[in-house]
């Protein structure tokens, strides 16, 4: 039996979205951290309710019903610490996604330097900018003063000036904000967070302080011109955003106290959970992790030697999604749907479902359309974080994805997606990984819940991952190679530790599958043909082959090609999405 | 499991806030009965600002410009008006280039706040006020039917309701509008073209009651300067069977359509009002914004199949039920008013009441 190197404390994690909360037990078992249960509730945070804490006392009573455990006392508030009796934990972690799409107003001198960088941090949280003033603005400041009062932002944001660089220009835009944030009436102050150069942070306490909701101080995003370092300005914003989402909606004050502060944005969580994993195990690959929910689609990617968190609510599947027409036709989201869908059946879709964002797809019918919408947001927000991936990721083709390995995923979509093929073809049609990558579901969304707990307890997220409580679906292969449809571009064997083998030919245009169950390895040999890149350069591949392991769905060869393009001929398309299904047991 | 309650009823207490946007003065008194075109609270708010560099129009610096200027925050100012004038025997003026409101003086500037206009915050509803909430507004407590709707333009008003529906399936269309209807409330069905929002304004109406509209309309329909109210949402949907039984049975009467957005925070959506005497034999009975899902709620259905449509719940299924669509949910067995019994996800329900 292993020998325990924790003192057994349990950790209870809570994460409140916008449509569900989910309570998730942790706990020791046989010396090591397992994810125990999970119980779900109805998110709170909108009337008629207007107080998380109710969702999140309705989560625990579900896993309390589950565990057949008390976790609250009679009056419904968590027992903390643990009791002699078994009843309650040590402690709790929260992270929060729920909320209204927090308005935000950028402040900064260079468009491309601290107003990019500004934006990059801005993007790292649930935010939506809506009003940007730079040092190349024309506007006169009474023009940025009502510009800023129309936008009524939640939030200012003000980056620019290297440390110990010039102050004066900076010094200049601070006098728009002040003399907005005074006109404004006191409950829609601002919360401030400057995050400039350093050597005017106290002038701007001094000028700003009264006016501010809030003024929060963090670390320059851009010391030097030749540098940016988000990370501590993330970290003061994901604060900020605990306490702006206290100041609009009631019971966040309550999972403050219990958790003893340790309340994250979920974003945040999980891409503090991505950076710690990119440190502790990546390679020369990147690790990803995306997840679309009802509030946002988060992408969070680890590199070696840097990270990227970008929060798109534009994107989220909730009552911002008649806004996903802003930036895709209709005939681009249904070019997604295995059924033959009218134009105007998705416009009808788009706009009920954000009127009713927390309700599910009870149909077929309603499920394609569910899927479609979530492929096009998943992919729009891939090619919009894909922007601030660091330039020297490995990729088979500049214009590709980088290599990952990792993919994690979660979300509402995800859980949404009936079947592990459902939501695998979602992610392989969305993000479009090239190369050989693991695809890991994570049904539970436990990964930002573990990036919260990992701040009182840094063993827990390690023992936890390690344990098998996330779905592997299974290693995808993707080769990226020119040819034509059906042509063949791959011949797979694939060796099981006993030694039997199994064999496979991919063509092009098609997805095939080699059986590979979750925990099993094997040693796969690739015969690549016509030029097909899977990340060892064309036509190659290490000659003892490489170890793969198995998952929900074993080894997946997806040869349709990177970028994906689908037959234009909508009953073609579509015959081939249902194959493409049918293939992955999702049909 | 908790339900959200979504309100259509006959006859109920209904308790409503109204809060202007910014802070002002409350014209309302406690206790007084308001009709709803009544305005409660009022607030100015500037159009737009201006910022008046005093120190370098005089030559002088920051400190010797905020003795010289005259005015301070509050002052009202004509256009013109001396705001401050230098030293010496060519002294330079300042003048306030507009009328308006002097925001703030300070640092040898002075901000102005110019175009003033005023927001009039009306009570919405016939009732009596029972609280006031100092510099926002008010709570009125009134008595009569209540229809909540699902979109609103933003906008309120009041009128006697005219019926052009035939059927909860009905299609309005801007033929079936005349100088008749002028300030009336329009009990419309689906709407599907532009012309018919058009000539709703043509005609002056006070206020469309629609079942659904079409998405692509919405833009012109935030536009209208009168309310509409969407009972349903977006395409062809039929008004569910108790909204229209209850507003169609009610025509005629006088109805406040306030068609405020939905903000699902603070809890406001659009609703018709419809005013009703206090019954001797019968107290309206209060509104419950919750209530827990039981065989024999009354529930709407929210997503398909059968969406928009009323029925009652029979039982409650067990653990979780696998649907047609593949996924597991809590569900309820339903039967729904046209006889069809189906299984639904409680979270596609909303309770009636």
């Amino acid at each position: 039996m292993a020998t325990s190197l924790i003192d057994g404390n349990s950790v209870l994690a809570v994460d409140v979205g916008a449509a569900n909360t989910r309570a998730v037990l942790f706990d020791v078992v046989e010396g090591e951290y397992r994810f125990v249960a999970s119980g779900s509730a109805p998110s709170t945070a909108q009337a008629p309710f207007k107080d998380v804490s109710e969702g999140v006392r309705n989560a625990i009573a579900h896993l309390q019903d589950i565990l057949g455990r008390s976790l609250l006392d009679n009056s419904r508030d968590l027992i903390l610490p643990s009791q002699a009796d078994g009843s309650g934990v040590d402690g709790l972690a929260v992270t929060l996604s729920a909320g209204p799409t927090i308005k935000a107003a950028l402040v900064g001198l260079l468009a491309e330097v601290s107003l990019e960088s500004g934006r990059r941090l801005v993007e790292s949280t649930y935010a939506r900018i809506v009003e940007t003033i730079g040092l190349n603005d024309r506007r006169k400041t009474e023009q940025q003063i009502d510009a800023l009062l129309r936008a009524q932002p939640d939030l200012i944001v003000i980056t620019g000036g290297t440390d110990g660089g010039a102050a004066r220009s900076i010094q200049k835009l601070l006098e728009p904000i002040g003399l907005a944030s005074f006109i404004m009436p006191a409950e829609k102050m601002p919360a401030i967070l400057f995050a400039g150069n350093a050597k005017l942070a106290e002038e701007v306490k001094s000028l700003l302080g009264g006016f501010a909701s809030l003024l929060h101080i963090s670390p320059n995003v851009r010391p030097s011109l030749e540098t940016e370092d988000i990370e501590p300005a993330s970290r003061e914003l994901a604060r900020m955003v605990v306490e702006v989402r206290k100041r609009q909606m009631q019971g966040v004050d309550t999972l403050q106290a219990w958790s003893g502060g340790h309340t994250f944005p979920t974003a945040y969580a999980a891409g503090r959970m991505v950076r710690f994993l990119s440190k502790v195990y990546s390679a020369d690959k990147g690790i990803l992790s995306v997840d679309l929910g009802t509030s946002a689609a988060i992408i969070a990617a680890g590199f070696k030697h840097t990270s990227t968190l970008n929060v798109y609510p534009q994107f989220g599947l909730g009552e911002n999604l008649p806004a996903l027409l802003n930036y895709a036709s209709l005939e681009e989201i249904l070019r997604w749907s295995p059924l033959d869908i009218s134009e105007g059946a998705l416009r009808d879709y788009l706009y009920q479902k954000s009127l009713y964002p927390a309700s599910i797809a009870a149909t077929q019918e309603d499920l394609a359309l569910s899927q479609a919408v979530a492929r096009q947001a998943l992919y729009l927000a891939m090619q919009f974080a894909q922007r601030d991936f660091p330039r020297q990721a490995r990729r088979i083709k500049p214009s590709l994805l980088p290599l990952f390995e990792p993919i994690l995923a979660g979300g509402g979509a995800l859980s949404d997606a009936s079947r592990p093929g459902h939501g695998l073809l979602l992610l392989l049609d969305a993000l479009q990984p090239a190369g050989v990558t693991t695809v890991i579901l994570d049904q539970n969304n436990l990964l930002p819940l573990l990036g919260a707990a990992a701040e009182q307890n840094n063993i827990l997220p390690i023992q936890v991952l390690e344990s098998g409580a996330f779905l592997s679906a299974g290693t995808v292969i993707a080769p990226v190679v020119s040819a034509s449809f059906g042509v063949p571009i791959l011949r797979a064997v694939l060796t099981y530790e006993n030694g039997t083998e199994a064999r496979a030919d991919l063509k092009y245009g098609t997805i095939e599958t080699l059986p590979l169950s979750s925990g099993e390895t094997g040693r796969l040999k690739l015969q690549l043909l016509h030029g097909a890149d899977v990340g060892f350069g064309a036509g190659r591949f290490p000659k003892g082959g490489i170890q793969v392991t198995g998952g929900a769905l074993g080894l997946v060869f997806d040869g349709r090609g990177r970028p994906l393009e689908l037959p234009s001929d909508p009953v073609r398309r579509r015959e081939l999405i249902k194959k493409w299904l049918w293939t992955l047991g999702g049909g | 499991m908790q339900a959200p309650v979504h309100h259509i009823v006959g006859y109920a207490s209904i308790v409503r806030q109204r809060l202007l946007p910014i802070p002002g003065a409350v014209l309302a008194r406690l206790n007084q009965k308001v009709n709803p075109n009544d305005v409660i609270a009022e607030a100015s708010r500037g159009r737009e600002h201006l910022l008046l560099n005093v120190a370098q129009a005089l030559g002088v610096s920051p400190a010797a410009a905020d003795r010289l200027i005259k005015c301070k925050a509050g002052d009202r100012l004509a256009a013109n008006a001396e705001i401050a004038v230098g030293s010496g025997l060519f002294a330079r003026r300042v003048l306030a280039p507009r009328e308006g409101r002097v925001v703030l003086t300070g640092e040898g500037q002075v901000l102005m706040s110019v175009g003033e206009t005023k927001i009039e915050l009306r009570a919405g509803l016939s009732g009596t006020v029972i609280e006031l909430i100092p510099n926002r507004g008010a709570v009125i407590q009134a008595v009569g039917a209540l229809a909540q709707g699902v979109w609103g333009n933003g906008r309120i008003d009041t009128g006697a309701m005219v019926n052009l529906m035939e059927q909860p399936d009905s299609v309005l269309d801007a033929g079936r509008l005349d100088v008749s209807m002028r300030g009336m409330v329009i009990l419309g069905g689906i709407v599907k073209d532009a012309e018919t929002l058009k000539a709703a304004a043509e005609v002056a109406v006070r206020g469309l009651i629609l079942s659904s509209l079409y998405p692509s309309l919405l833009p012109l329909a935030r536009e209208m300067r009168y309310p509409i109210v969407l009972t349903e949402g977006f395409g062809p949907m039929p008004m569910n069977s108790a909204a229209y039984k209850l507003l169609s049975t009610n025509a005629k009467r006088e109805v406040t359509v306030n068609a405020e957005n939905r903000d699902r925070y603070s809890g406001s959506c659009p609703e018709v009002i419809i005013p009703l005497p206090v019954s001797a034999e019968r107290q309206p009975p209060a509104l419950r914004d919750v209530e827990t899902f039981a065989p024999g709620i009354q529930v709407r259905m929210r997503r398909p199949p059968s969406a928009g449509m009323i029925g009652s719940i029979t039982a409650l299924k067990p653990g979780l039920t696998a649907f047609p669509s593949g996924l597991r949910a809590p569900a309820a067995e339903v039967k729904l008013e046209n006889g069809e019994t189906v299984i639904a996800p409680l979270i596609n329900l909303e309770v009636i009441g």
